[in-house]
């Protein structure tokens, strides 16, 4: 077991010692480590001088570059601030509909816009703003609270149905089954119906049916011809574009419980140029009014 | 008369777990006063059907107390296959988000398969390889035979139990949220019990070694052992809501929470994976080259540098954030200037090879010792470098952490292991030599190449990521949203499952040879195997 290792020629001292066959060679420190190590030393005593370093009774040493995390970031956003004032000044106080004429400012605004739409509306939107089911797609031109830069400025500003802003949109569909003002059948009933007014395939004998159901319930926001209501964001149901799925299943989902999304209001989060930049990039991304 | 007194203590245990299971807040709390239950119980019957039968003639003393090491041998290679399987899932799941799948949420989905993973690979695999090689290493070169008797199975069969709550806790939602050491108090309590034994069979070990001298490997488990005790006591202060759940309040809160904790999760890296793999290295490098030890001095300067500064290194995690900028400062500094005693280690390493480089061709488990202190000596530059706060502020929380802690992990720790495991196997199990020198080659190459793609990979991504979340336009507005940055990462990510896939293979590899060189090595002649304690 303990096999003493074998000697080399050239080999220098060991210490003596021998553990388990284990021996050490007596050699110095490779002097290259030796003053590597000396100078990360001394370089740290100097960094230390230079920056924030020593805890002291109250407070700690500020190193006389006077230099501190805070600082620099505030620098930093104060020049990014300083460089952009007098365009987003303009921005926000400028005509809605009088952006998208002036070239400067709409390239300053949709390239801002989108910054700020990857980081506060993407989560949802989705970061090509294709949406997702529940979440509005923004690429297409099937708007439900209205599509022009007033509107899509005004649903930014203040969002749908929260509560935090008295100014938000805000409607409510019954929630026709989960209520108990449409019998099964009935619902049945409509939801054949509304696929029939996409073109969908549906049960032509239940259609008829729907049909009256769908005059006395939902007529009043959706409209006669089932064409919606920007008004009261209430859907286009001709369009074949559904937020919440077109299959019977979903249909039937929606009107035994009804839906309720909710988007946040922007004006305490966003400044008044920013909800303009992001209204400006939404506006242009291709079905803008 | 003793066995009364452990009859009275286990039938208690076995009750309060009973009234536990009763009483429990919640699922984890339950299945762990189950387990606790069992085991207490089973080994209440035990000791009841071996009273007042006489007494059977206990182990030899003049022998090695190898038997609690053969076991740790064996679960060190067990555990470490888990790790890695659950590391190349968890891998997946990140490059392919199905393999979160509905049937397995809140059970299986990645927040709780993660902590399984770093657990097990850290204290599982790596725990019990420092165990089971520190009992192995004190003993042999302190020529005496393990303090203690019996309480070093209890340290090993009580650090298992450890793993096995944490585990299923973690699957169960049971955690603190504090990275690498999750486990809820109770657990945390049975670790400090199991780890103060440990200690007193290490240090009586060597109080009562017989050779004059302490010998460098064990300065770094002891370290290792000491400042592991600390570490976990202090970050784990936490006021549990009720007796029967396993929630707790932490003590700290905020800032100082957040320092407490990287103030150990640093160390753990420092003391756990460093000096304790460090303690390995000293062993069973110089034994497997049959070389003397490059530098006494060397291992003296850098030992203690190592444990001074290692300690204040901790605040290198919290750049940019609400921690006071003097404390950033500080662990910045302090890591740099670790970078040449942890670089000590690394040259006594490779040089204790001078005028034995001719067994890189021949020996592949050198081999695996050698490349597993170059990955050794290239983390230790990494970390300090990534610890510079201009650095820091392109690295952190990307990828680049990812990979820097996996070069270290898998390189190190993990190749050292190998390394380690291909030496105890034969020794411990008295066989001529290794089954098969060519499977440790194709182990050696599969985890080198595993870790070649897992290192280059996250490298890759992390700065690309770092790049792309910094990538501002000409009037300073972001370019790239974070799910762009998820999705350009993807082909990196397969890469890095690849990777783990390799690593992985070596590893089943391994255990097979070791197996086979169990069953089917021939066994060593006696009078060389007979391992005496004694001068």
């Amino acid at each position: 077991m303990s096999k003493v290792p074998e000697k080399l020629k050239g080999d220098p001292e060991t210490t003596g010692h021998s553990w388990d066959g284990i021996e050490e060679f007596n050699n110095p420190l490779p002097r290259w480590w030796l003053w590597t190590f000396y100078i990360t030393i001394v370089w740290a005593i100097l960094y230390t001088i230079a920056y924030p370093a020593w805890p002291m009774i109250s407070r700690a040493t500020p190193g006389i570059l006077g230099w501190s995390t805070r600082a620099d970031i505030a620098e930093e956003i104060a020049a990014a601030e300083e460089a952009n004032a007098a365009i987003n000044t303009k921005l926000a106080s400028v005509e809605l509909a009088s952006i998208a004429e002036d070239a400067g400012l709409s390239t300053y605004g949709v390239s801002a816009g989108a910054a700020v739409f990857r980081t506060w509306c993407a989560q949802c939107h989705g970061s090509g703003a294709a949406g997702a089911v529940g979440y509005p797609n923004l690429l297409d031109d099937d708007w439900l609270w209205g599509g022009d830069i007033e509107a899509i400025h005004a649903t930014i500003a203040h969002g749908i149905r929260n509560e935090e802003d008295a100014d938000a949109r805000y409607s409510e569909m019954p929630a026709f089954g989960r209520d108990e003002l449409l019998e099964p059948a009935q619902i049945d009933e409509v939801v054949n119906f509304v696929m029939s007014l996409s073109g969908e395939p549906a049960d032509a004998s239940r259609v008829e049916a729907g049909a009256v159901v769908f005059e006395e319930n939902c007529a009043a926001c959706h409209m006669e011809d089932g064409t919606g209501d920007r008004e009261q964001g209430a859907p286009n149901l001709t369009d074949a574009i559904w937020l919440y799925g077109g299959d019977y299943d979903s249909l039937v989902e929606t009107v035994t419980q009804s839906r309720f999304g909710v988007m946040p209001s922007w004006t305490t989060r966003l400044s008044e140029a920013e909800i303009r930049a992001v209204a400006t990039y939404v506006h242009q991304l291709g079905g803008g009014e | 008369m003793s066995n009364y007194i452990k009859l009275i203590a286990l039938g208690l245990i076995t009750l309060v777990a009973m009234i536990g299971i009763n009483y429990a807040r919640d699922t984890a709390y339950m299945v762990h006063a189950i387990i606790v239950m069992l085991v207490a119980g089973g080994l209440f019957l035990h000791t009841v059907r071996r009273t007042d039968e006489p007494a059977m003639a206990g182990a030899p003393q003049n022998e090695y107390f190898d038997s609690v090491v053969r076991a740790g041998v064996i679960a060190t290679a067990f555990w470490g296959v888990v790790g890695f399987l659950v590391g190349t899932f968890i891998a997946f799941q990140l490059a392919f988000p199905q393999l979160n799948f509905d049937w397995l949420h809140g059970y299986g989905n990645f927040g709780r398969l993660r902590p399984l993973h770093t657990s097990a690979v850290i204290f599982a695999f790596g725990g019990n390889a420092l165990i089971a090689t520190s009992f192995f290493v004190v003993q042999r070169t302190s020529a005496a035979r393990l303090w203690g008797g019996n309480l070093a199975w209890f340290v090993f069969w009580g650090y298992q139990l450890f793993i096995v709550l944490a585990a299923t806790g973690y699957l169960l939602g049971a955690t603190q949220s504090k990275e690498y050491a999750e486990p809820e108090w109770h657990v945390d309590l049975w670790l400090t019990i199991v780890w103060v034994a440990y200690l007193a069979v290490f240090l009586g070990t060597l109080i009562k070694r017989k050779e004059p001298h302490i010998y460098v490997a064990n300065w770094f488990y002891l370290a290792f052992i000491i400042t592991v005790a600390m570490l976990h006591v202090v970050n784990n202060l936490s006021i549990p809501v009720s007796f029967w759940g396993s929630r707790s309040i932490q003590l700290f809160s905020g800032v100082q929470d957040a320092m407490t904790q990287w103030w150990y999760g640093h160390n753990a890296v420092g003391f756990f994976l460093t000096a304790g793999f460090l303690g390995m290295m000293y062993y069973f490098v110089p034994k497997q080259a049959e070389r003397p030890v490059y530098s006494y001095k060397l291992s003296i300067i850098h030992f203690w540098a190592l444990i001074f500064l290692y300690i204040w290194a901790g605040p290198h995690h919290l750049h940019y954030t609400a921690l006071p900028d003097w404390a950033s400062t500080l662990g910045m500094v302090f890591s740099i200037v670790l970078w040449m005693p942890s670089w000590g280690g690394m040259i006594n390493g490779l040089m204790t090879l001078s005028g034995a480089w001719d067994k890189l061709r021949t020996d592949p488990v050198i081999r695996m010792m050698v490349i597993s202190i170059g990955f050794y000596g290239m983390s230790t530059f990494e970390g300090p470098m990534m610890s510079i706060r201009a650095v820091n502020s392109l690295s952190h929380y990307t990828d680049w952490t990812i990979g820097h802690v996996h070069s270290g992990a898998l390189g190190w720790n993990g190749m050292i292991t190998f390394g380690a495991l291909y030496y105890l196997v034969p020794v411990l199990w008295k066989r001529e030599r290794l089954y098969s020198l060519q499977l440790v080659s194709w182990h050696f190459w599969l985890a080198t190449i595993g870790i070649v793609l897992y290192a280059a990979s996250m490298w890759v991504t992390g700065i690309m990521e770092g790049l792309m979340w910094r990538e501002v336009d000409a009037n300073g507005f972001l370019v790239n949203s974070f799910a762009d940055t998820v999705a350009a990462k993807f082909p990196m990510y397969v890469v890095r499952g690849l990777g783990g896939v390799l690593f992985l293979t070596g590893s089943i590899i391994m255990c097979y040879n070791l197996w086979m060189t169990v069953k089917r090595s021939p066994a060593k002649e006696a009078s060389l195997a007979a391992a005496v304690p004694a001068e």
